[in-house]
């Protein structure tokens, strides 16, 4: 039954009244209308819904909410502003669907390694998927925002 | 090669360009006034009314650039009104045809506009226009800059009241435009912070959510289910049915998916599908209809004939779009009409099949077009639709439905199966006497086109099946060689074993698969170099100059792939380096080397995003992709059973565009993809000896190959 659950979000208090083994993306989306993060498999296996979840890249669309607890949630609207002018700077996107995920993954991937080579991008990465084929400038973007300017 | 001098110098030649002849007289006909485009408020500021939707592929901006440079005013100064069934219709967003037609009768009324704006002033300042030039959105007198006169002041709000017509006096080539720079796409910045609204994001005052239920085997009958397996969920979900199709609607979005996943549902029957390993003899012997493409010279007298002949069959398995978001609509439906908020290709199609769905008039249903997850052909989007309309009018409020990743990856029209024949003969000098092809393909084709059955929701509520329009069975399948004797046949085959429509390149990418790989063979059989072999044959100067353009970046060892889009559109070659581990099979694609070259470049950097994703893309589906089935149902529903290319398989990508600012834009949407595969195949042949001919290559069909050759 719906319970009452406390949640930090882009360093806000936030207060839902849900089923506590709702997943936190739908919490995200439909009641606090951040619509970064994206719906893309509901199994943990594309990326479109990360989020940093106490600072690690965490796919939403599987995490209950109830199991959040006080870990900050970050979504792609809470990032600082560096990723949106990378991507920008690359045109790093298509249909951009997949994007928010990227830039969040790239986010968690910045925090443990500030300077990270191509390949350690690539592996962060690799469980983000992107149909459009926009790998390559999202690759220089990270880069970019990673203060490495291509 | 162009058309015209296709026509002129092949002889007695049969050929079904019907394709590119229809399309070059579509859109301005039925919206002959120049209001109906577009739009001078009191500010000055543009709007654009077209049909042509932006698929993530850059377009929305591109449109406007040269909307902006027609009408002489800035960039900023023009947006684009949304795509809805109250905007003119150019038909579906498809074919690489936005800029290269969609984009022709926009440009044209803006330049009948800047006319209108001309007189106009002419009259104000009592000059001829002959003695006016126009720019940054004023109208100034030629030789006295500081007498000008803003368009708003000119039009602004009122009607411009003059017809479109196919000449007018259009702006010359000159280096001031906007058209031709990498002006930054306006879609980009609000995708990556969220604030941008796509077709999942739409919310209405009670929107509920829907989900559907749909028989995993084609044809299942609907038996029952059972509402008491719902109990668990802490709210009342309605259960809809019609017929066989059947949805859950709830307030709670999570709710809705449970009930989904949870609700007992008992079909019956239904097809059942062979082994996958007998698809190719399946493929062949599916009934159709024999149609002549190409009948030049005497094929069969010159086979017989001929001292070298070579023979080969490709493949290519059903393929899913694989849209990183699942298809979402929202509808609502009541008081007699629905509106209808999807990211499809065509809204006025959609328009027309949801209507019949619905039981209603066409005009009491508006369908507004939002952007979705890229589609890249006829995904899940229009059945996501005609889905929420169902739901919307059974229970009396706006349904949002969303697909599952199951619903999508298994549900979303595939492009369909194919397999080519071909014979071919070469003189005593190695140049290509002979060529016979043979293609069996069903339509490409399975789009709403106004019709409720031509959707999964109406044919499961019972909608009859509408006629088959054959499409891009043979897009691209004439080549651009000159061969003496050539014959094209395809066997239009009147049913594919899973629903199929239009996936990126329609049947091209499998027609450039087996006519460029079989070069390659020809190549081989002639002992001749790839490059050199392919220029012999060609006449074009701008063919011949991309393949030209990568001259440096082949050598031994790397696959050359060429075509010329439906003869018409781009003219594109590539290089492919790879690397093959003989161990596992598997194949790596270091490098591609893309030489492109449709015509003016509107916005580069927006051309070269386009070259890029299809190049990943096609390498992505020449590696990896099938959909995979058992006896009685698609078995690939995710991302571990439907794999697509990561990042850590990503090649480089090196471009050569060749900028043609004097020749009319032809599309970059799909052209790049037909020549990956081929490249690619010729690479892995380069490598190790071992011709794969049949799409993908997997690690176990590689090593099955490799094996052979021992």
């Amino acid at each position: 039954m719906a319970t009452r659950i406390r949640l930090n979000v882009n360093g806000k208090e936030r207060v839902v009244l849900v089923d506590p083994d709702t997943p936190l993306l739908y919490v995200l989306r439909d009641r606090l209308q951040l619509r970064g993060p994206k719906f893309g498999c509901g199994l943990a296996q594309c990326g479109a819904c990360t989020v940093l979840l106490n600072g690690a890249a965490t796919r939403s669309c599987i995490y209950p909410v109830s199991a959040v607890g006080s870990q900050p949630v970050v979504t792609v609207e809470g990032l600082p502003k560096k990723f949106e002018q990378a991507f920008t700077a690359e045109q790093a996107a298509q249909c951009g669907y997949c994007i928010p995920g990227m830039m969040v993954g790239a986010a968690g991937l910045l925090q443990e390694n500030q300077h990270p080579s191509e390949a350690q991008i690539r592996i962060a990465l690799n469980g983000n998927l992107c149909r459009c084929g926009a790998h390559l400038r999202i690759l220089r973007a990270v880069k970019r925002a990673a203060g490495e300017t291509s | 090669m162009r058309r015209a001098r296709f026509l002129q110098t092949s002889g007695a030649i049969v050929v079904a360009f019907s394709l590119p002849v229809m399309h070059a007289c579509a859109p301005t006909d039925p919206y002959p006034d120049v209001d109906s485009w577009l739009a001078i408020d009191g500010n000055g500021d543009v709007t654009v009314s077209w049909g042509k939707v932006e698929l993530g592929t850059g377009i929305d901006t591109a449109i406007t650039q040269l909307v902006a440079d027609e009408l002489y005013v800035p960039f900023a100064r023009v947006r684009l009104a949304g795509v809805t069934t109250g905007n003119p219709n150019q038909g579906y967003t498809a074919g690489s045809e936005s800029l290269s037609v969609g984009a022709v009768a926009v440009r044209q009324a803006a330049a009948v506009a800047r006319g209108v704006l001309l007189s106009l002033a002419a009259e104000r300042f009592g000059v001829a226009s002959g003695d006016l030039r126009t720019g940054d959105g004023f109208v100034y007198v030629a030789t006295e800059s500081k007498r000008r006169i803003g368009y708003g002041d000119l039009i602004g709000g009122r009607r411009l009241n003059e017809r479109v017509t196919a000449n007018p006096p259009m702006r010359a080539q000159t280096s001031d435009r906007v058209s031709g720079t990498s002006v930054p796409r306006i879609d980009i910045p609000p995708k990556l912070n969220g604030t941008f609204s796509y077709v999942v994001d739409v919310t209405l005052p009670g929107m509920l959510h829907g989900r559907v239920v749909y028989p995993v085997q084609t044809g299942a009958t609907l038996k029952s289910y059972d509402e008491s397996s719902l109990r668990d969920i802490p709210e009342s979900i309605r259960v809809v049915r019609k017929g066989n199709f059947l949805g859950v609607v709830a307030t709670d979005e999570w709710h809705a998916i449970r009930a989904a996943q949870e609700l007992r549902v008992s079909w019956s029957g239904g097809q059942t599908l062979p082994a996958m390993t007998q698809l190719a003899d399946v493929v062949r012997s599916t009934p159709g209809t024999d149609r002549t493409v190409i009948n030049l010279g005497d094929v069969d007298a010159a086979l017989k004939s001929a001292t070298k002949t070579v023979r080969a069959e490709y493949g290519w398995p059903f393929q899913s779009h694989g849209s990183i978001g699942p298809s979402c609509g929202v509808a609502d439906v009541k008081n007699g009409g629905a509106t209808i908020w999807s990211s499809t290709q065509g809204v006025f199609p959609l328009r027309g099949a949801i209507a019949e769905a619905l039981e209603l008039p066409v005009d009491a249903v508006r369908v507004i077009y939002v952007e979705g997850s890229g589609c890249y052909g006829h995904n899940g989007s229009d059945d996501a639709a005609t889905a929420a309309a169902l739901l919307s009018q059974s229970v009396g409020w706006p349904v949002r439905v969303q697909y599952m990743r199951a619903d999508e990856t298994r549900f979303d029209p595939k492009g369909p199966a194919m397999v080519n024949s071909l014979q071919g003969a070469l003189s005593a000098d190695g140049a290509i006497e002979t060529w016979d092809l043979h293609i069996w393909s069903p339509t490409h084709n399975g789009r709403p086109d106004g019709r409720a059955g031509n959707t999964l929701p109406g044919m499961l509520a019972g909608a009859p099946a509408p006629p088959i329009r054959w499409i891009g069975g043979d897009l691209s399948a004439p080549n651009d060689y000159r061969i003496p004797a050539q014959r094209i046949t395809i066997t239009d085959q009147r049913a594919a074993l899973l629903r199929q429509s239009a996936l990126r390149t329609l049947g091209g990418a499998q027609n450039t698969f087996a006519n460029e790989s079989f070069i390659d063979e020809l190549v081989h059989a002639a002992g001749a170099n790839p490059i050199d072999f392919r220029l012999r044959h060609l006449d074009d100067d701008r063919a011949k100059a991309v393949l030209e353009a990568l001259r440096g970046d082949y050598q031994k060892g790397r696959g050359v792939a060429f075509v010329h889009y439906e003869n018409t559109q781009a003219i594109v070659a590539a290089v492919a380096d790879v690397s093959v581990d003989r161990k596992t099979g598997t194949v790596r694609v270091n490098h591609l080397w893309i030489a492109h070259d449709c015509g003016f470049v509107v916005n580069p950097n927006g051309l070269r995003n386009q070259i890029e994703g299809n190049a990943l893309q096609a390498t992505s589906r020449a590696l990896l992709e099938q959909v995979t089935f058992d006896c009685t149902h698609v078995t690939s529903v995710d991302w571990v059973t439907y794999p697509i290319l990561r990042f850590n398989d990503v090649p480089e990508v090196t471009i050569h565009v060749i900028d043609r600012p004097d020749q009319r834009i032809a599309g970059a949407g799909e052209a790049t993809t037909a020549v990956i595969a081929p490249a690619i195949a010729n690479a892995i042949f380069a490598q190790t000896g071992a011709r794969l001919r049949t799409v993908p290559f997997t690690p176990s069909a590689v090593k099955r190959a490799l094996t052979a050759l021992n």
